[in-house]
């Protein structure tokens, strides 16, 4: 399984993403909160660039005890990157798809080696 | 640069947008698949013709309502504001659907409109041919409370369009606007247009309150017919309408909004005898999806079966005039791969369905919808790819246009 660098660890600051490519594989990798996130670059839905949108908090409803509802908010933990063409979006942490989590993208490990990021692809 | 807002105060600065390359994977598609081997035709795409606005209004003829809209153009604040009815709405998905906020960054060269560079970089990316274009925000100019601007507007909007879009490029065609709230101003847009370069028929924005069986639109529909020209309903929303603002979500008003209108004049048009009355004109219905057909078909059939004596004028059943109706197929609802089968049975899809993409809105498909369908034939794919749209609007796909079948 070929080791593909990604960046320097200088150079993909937390909120950034990269996309590689080998052999018509094309893969996205995250930096988010110190780690390393990276997911096939092909949505479930009609296959658009999925790692390419922007990264988003989960929306969340905020309910009182009574279970009346007080508006919303983003979430505090879970984060999504979106795929760009349709907007279907993507647990960062998982690369499942938040509406439907039986959907996720191929994910792949990274590695890294003094300053240098590297994805086994 | 578009700087985006994102949750928890972040921003993502945006310098540059390219359709071609957001499309990478589209082409990609095309090429696996072979779309080159047969035609595409996508009966349903987009362009935003508020970026053109200053030139539409150079086309608008009553010179009171030219300066009117030209001077709350530029009052306004944003392009459209304060001549268009304004469509409350998040399209964008909060950013999320990223081309909207990025589309401005776009690099075009050369002399041709900038409408006919961006279309043709999305119809080579996805493999099309041929694209019916209509414009947006103007889909709820139907609401406007100003009859006689609708008029002008549509009537500006339709030269502009002919003259400066559809003229200079064949692969690009539409269905022009019909002024609908003004039935004797729709008849003569037939008259005027019908026949024009790249005009392949006629299109009723959906949303909007006047009954298409109302006697003072026969002769526009005869007309129609008589040139051989479609009648499409090309649907909408109105959060306005009493029911939808019950709803607090874009999502639903966009859900039900969408078939909502077309579901209304769909019933009228059946029940009021018109597929009789008009035995040759033929109906397309636009941008509602498929799962609304087979509910009207069960439900009107079923009522129509006890109470035909207020439909006298039928001599079938409505669900055998939706069948003779033709459909364009986004937004195609895929999570139930069995009811989409069924679906496809109960419209005869395999002759009545027109791909569209309804790019580049946010819920575009690509030709791999249709295509990649485990219950189709090679020659139903390529129907519904562009056999049947070439059919119904009788397109010569000859010359430069042909793929090899
Ligand atoms: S292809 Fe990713 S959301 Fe549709």
């Amino acid at each position: 399984m070929p080791e593909l660098f990604v960046a320097k660890v200088s150079e993909l600051p937390d909120g950034e993403r990269r996309i590689v490519a080998h052999d018509g594989l094309e893969i996205g990798v995250f930096c988010w909160q110190g780690a390393f996130y990276a997911y096939q670059n092909l949505c479930v839905h009609q296959g658009g660039p999925a790692c390419e949108g922007i990264i988003m908090h989960k929306v969340e409803d905020v309910l009182g005890p009574d279970r009346t509802w007080h508006g919303q908010k983003f979430s505090d933990e879970e984060v999504h990157f979106v795929c760009p063409w349709h907007g279907y979006e993507y647990d960062l942490k998982t690369g499942e798809c938040a509406a439907d989590r039986r959907l996720r993208l191929k994910s792949f490990d990274v590695v890294r080696r003094g300053e240098d990021i590297y994805v086994i692809a | 640069m578009v700087d985006i807002p994102l949750s928890d105060f972040r921003h993502m600065a945006i310098e540059e947008f390219d359709t071609t390359k957001l499309l990478e994977h589209a082409a990609r598609q095309a090429r696996e698949r072979g779309y080159d081997k047969f035609p595409i035709v996508d009966v349903d795409s987009h362009h935003y013709e508020l970026e053109s606005l200053g030139e539409i209004l150079q086309y608008m003829d009553d010179p009171v309502l030219q300066q009117l809209a030209m001077s709350a153009t530029q009052s306004g604040g944003s392009k459209g504001t304060g001549v268009l009815p304004s469509g409350i709405g998040y399209q964008d998905i909060g950013g999320r659907v990223l081309r909207y906020s990025v589309r401005k960054l776009e690099k075009v060269g050369g002399d041709e409109h900038r409408d006919i560079t961006l279309t043709r970089r999305w119809m080579d990316a996805m493999g099309t041919d041929i694209a019916v274009i209509f414009p947006s925000p103007m889909l709820q100019l139907g609401l406007h409370p100003q009859v006689e601007m609708e008029v002008a507007f549509a009537r500006a909007y339709n030269r502009w369009l002919v003259e400066r879009v559809l003229s200079a490029e064949p692969r690009i065609r539409s269905m022009l606007y019909l002024p609908f709230n003004d039935p004797a101003a729709s008849f003569r847009m037939v008259q005027e247009f019908a026949g024009k370069p790249g005009v392949v028929g006629f299109m009723v924005t959906a949303a909007r309150y006047r009954p298409v069986h109302h006697n003072d639109y026969m002769r526009t529909y005869a007309l129609l017919e008589e040139h051989g020209l479609p009648l499409a309903f090309h649907s909408a929303y109105d959060w306005n309408e009493q029911s939808m603002a019950m709803m607090n979500r874009f999502i639903s008003v966009h859900a039900l909004g969408f078939v909502f209108h077309n579901m209304i004049h769909m019933t009228n048009w059946i029940i009021n005898g018109l597929p009789e009355r008009f035995p040759k004109l033929k109906l397309i219905w636009i941008e509602s999806g498929l799962a609304w057909l087979p509910f009207m078909i069960q439900r009107l059939d079923n009522e129509y079966m006890m109470r035909s004596s207020e439909a006298p004028a039928l001599k079938k059943l409505p669900g055998d005039y939706i069948r003779d109706m033709h459909f364009t197929s986004q937004p195609m609802e895929v999570t139930d791969m069995g009811a989409l089968e069924t679906t496809f049975r109960m419209i005869k899809a395999e002759t009545q369905l027109l791909y569209s993409s309804d790019y580049p809105h946010w819920d575009f498909d690509l030709p791999s919808t249709i295509y990649d369908l485990p219950f189709l034939s090679e020659t139903a794919k390529r129907n519904i790819l562009g056999g049947n749209a070439a059919r119904v609007f009788g397109l010569e796909l000859g010359g430069k246009l042909a793929k090899v079948a």
